[in-house]
């Protein structure tokens, strides 16, 4: 029997019976055998070489292009960090980390709250109930393709139930998405509608995972039900909030779907994200260089926010990660 | 979609999952006011949904007069036949039913050999290869699109099918998936086959993988939802409207059909139908892999 190396594999692994083939081996053998090894490595090499191929090396690659200066076409030049040095100094980029912190910000509280909200809803016994899941949830697994037409058509400011609605009602007609104030506004509202499934999934099991026990002795205390949320179940999920305003974040800081099949940056730039401006950038103006140092400086923003965030939660014991 | 359809196929899930409650129910349940806030949300989030169908079969010139009418005069499929005639949609649906499948197959095959081996098997770099695969989940994609377009000219498989298909071949989200699976796996059913007789391969292929299902059934969820919708990189490597996946195809309407929301919407509703009513019949296990998904974190 070998003992594991790893320190995250279970304790199942270590009671398995040696790998090593033939009798000759000894049980002292920390090391795995070659045979062992082939076998191990022709389980995993297919999808390991195409995960890592298209992946770390890719990044690696990606680095390298951002210190250069290249079209695809011509022959590229090494520039050193004036990709960076211009970004910094680019106008049209700090529009779009400015838009896309605008987004961040009118999202991710948005749907942390709507997801919570939705899943103490459904989080019970009621007539119905299965009903009312599937409303909420199938959505989700509608595409930014669909749902950028549906948008682009509900709210359309002429033919747009949106603003028909508003016209029986008698209030004033709204741009929508062509309107600069108002169509990142537009975005997140269909990006809550596609999303809030998720937020809503992962608090209805943690709130599933609470033990009842818990409630019942607020209650016997004579909490009433608003006391027993905020004073015991709020608290609970903590780590799951964390954990669902970092997975938020870094998917809202990505945003470049639903804008593609919306607003195309527009109007004015005004939906102009980060993700857009690299793709711009990359795919439409064929600056290689550029856009993988935009790639990059997206990466490590992304990073921060994750690393801050686990070492704010690990300071504060919420244990989410 | 029909909403009778949808409500249909819910209310038989719901009562299934109301089973074990059934005696309680013979005495009638107390009104709850949770009803009163549920159902505008629902329906809420049903709209999309309604508005999509209604206009697809909507008469097109209604669609463009102002005032709206809510509802259409009458329902007609000059839509979809325009759809159909005009447009290369069955194609695109071919062409992402062959995206999807192939990457359904090949990480279902991919993951659970190499979720199976960095879960059981003992070989050198065994550590160091499971860890840069989970390396690979913090990296996001935009920052791969530039290289691997580049990689994927200089391979020649841009503007094919190829170039949708081969990113999708297997995802570390899914070895690791797997790989939780096989180490909550009790080892003493392995080495029971081990003991009579059979090699690793055969372990794996006769006793370990019929015991996956539920984890397979996880993984391909997640592999149909992620090639399915896909947009970002097919609208990168594919310029060519034969190869286009329908996602891609959809989204170009949007530049190229502005105002024909009756052919726009019929687009939709072939995009979006499949997967909804895949969602319906296997509810569970679709939040089952939203809440995998979510906790892998």
């Amino acid at each position: 029997m070998q003992q594991s190396r790893s320190a995250t594999v279970t304790e199942s692994v270590t009671t398995m019976t040696d790998a090593g083939p033939g009798p000759r081996k000894k049980v002292r053998d920390r090391r795995p055998g070659w045979r062992a090894s082939l076998s191990g490595w022709g389980f995993v090499a297919p999808a390991t070489l195409i995960i890592l191929g298209l992946s770390i090396f890719p990044a690696a690659w990606a680095f390298i292009l951002s210190l250069q200066k290249w079209d695809g076409f011509s022959d590229a030049t090494f520039v050193g960090a004036d990709n960076y040095a211009k970004l910094v100094s680019d106008d049209e980029f700090w529009g779009a980390v400015s838009n896309t912190i605008g987004f961040t910000v009118l999202f991710v509280p948005a749907s942390v709250l709507l997801g919570l909200f939705l899943a103490v809803a459904l989080n019970r016994k009621i007539r119905f109930i299965g009903l009312y899941r599937t409303a909420i949830f199938v959505p989700f697994v509608v595409s930014a393709a669909s749902t950028g037409i549906l948008t682009t058509y509900l709210f359309s400011p002429q033919y747009g139930v949106v603003n028909n609605v508003l016209r029986v009602l008698g209030l004033p007609q709204q741009g929508w998405l062509e309107d600069p104030g108002q169509a990142m506004l537009v975005i997140a509202i269909m990006s809550l509608w596609g999303q809030a499934a998720f937020t809503t999934v992962i608090y209805l099991a943690a709130l599933q995972d609470i033990p009842s026990e818990l409630i019942e002795a607020a209650r016997i205390d004579g909490a009433n039900p608003w006391q027993v949320f905020w004073r015991v179940v709020w608290p609970q999920l903590a780590p799951v909030t964390v954990f669902v305003a970092i997975w938020q974040t870094i998917g809202a800081i990505q945003l470049f779907d639903l804008v593609y099949t919306t607003t195309r940056g527009g109007p004015l730039d005004a939906t102009k994200t980060i993700v857009y401006f690299l793709y711009e950038k990359a795919f439409k103006t064929l600056q290689f260089g550029y856009g993988s140092a935009a790639a990059y400086v997206l990466f490590f923003v992304t990073l921060l926010i994750t690393v801050g965030v686990v070492i704010y939660s690990r300071k504060r014991n919420l244990e989410a990660f | 979609m029909s909403t009778d359809l949808l409500s249909e196929v819910v209310t038989s899930s719901e009562q299934v999952a109301a089973r074990p409650i059934a005696a309680s129910r013979r005495r009638r349940r107390r009104f709850s006011w949770w009803h009163v806030v549920l159902i505008p949300i629902a329906l809420l989030f049903l709209l999309p949904f309604v508005q999509m169908l209604l206009a697809s079969l909507s008469p097109a010139k209604e669609l463009v007069t102002f005032p709206p009418p809510f509802v259409p005069s009458h329902l007609t499929l000059d839509g979809y036949s325009k759809l159909f005639t005009q447009t290369d949609v069955l194609l695109w649906l071919g062409n992402t039913v062959i995206v999807s499948a192939t990457a359904i197959v090949s990480n279902i095959v991919l993951c659970s050999l190499a979720g199976y081996g960095f879960a059981r098997l003992k070989f050198a770099g065994r550590s160091f290869g499971f860890f840069m695969i989970l390396a690979t989940i913090m990296i996001p994609t935009q920052l791969l699109m530039i290289p691997t377009y580049i990689l994927f000219s200089k391979l020649g498989l841009l503007d094919g099918l190829g170039a949708a298909i081969v990113p999708w071949l297997a995802t570390a989200f899914g070895i690791f998936l797997m790989r939780q699976f096989f180490l909550s796996l009790p080892a003493e059913l392995e080495e029971a086959g081990q003991i009579d007789g059979c090699n690793r391969w055969q372990v794996f292929f006769r006793i370990v993988l019929p015991l996956a299902r539920p984890a397979i059934a996880t993984l391909a969820i997640f592999t149909l939802l992620g090639s399915w919708n896909d947009l970002v990189w097919p609208l990168i490597a594919i310029n060519n409207d034969q190869a286009f996946t329908l996602q891609l195809g959809i989204a170009n309407f949007q530049s190229t059909r502005r105002t024909q929301w009756d052919l726009l919407m019929a687009g939709n509703v072939i995009a979006t139908l499949p997967l909804i009513l895949f969602f319906l019949v296997a509810q569970r296990q679709f939040i089952a892999t939203m809440t995998f998904s979510g906790l892998k974190g």
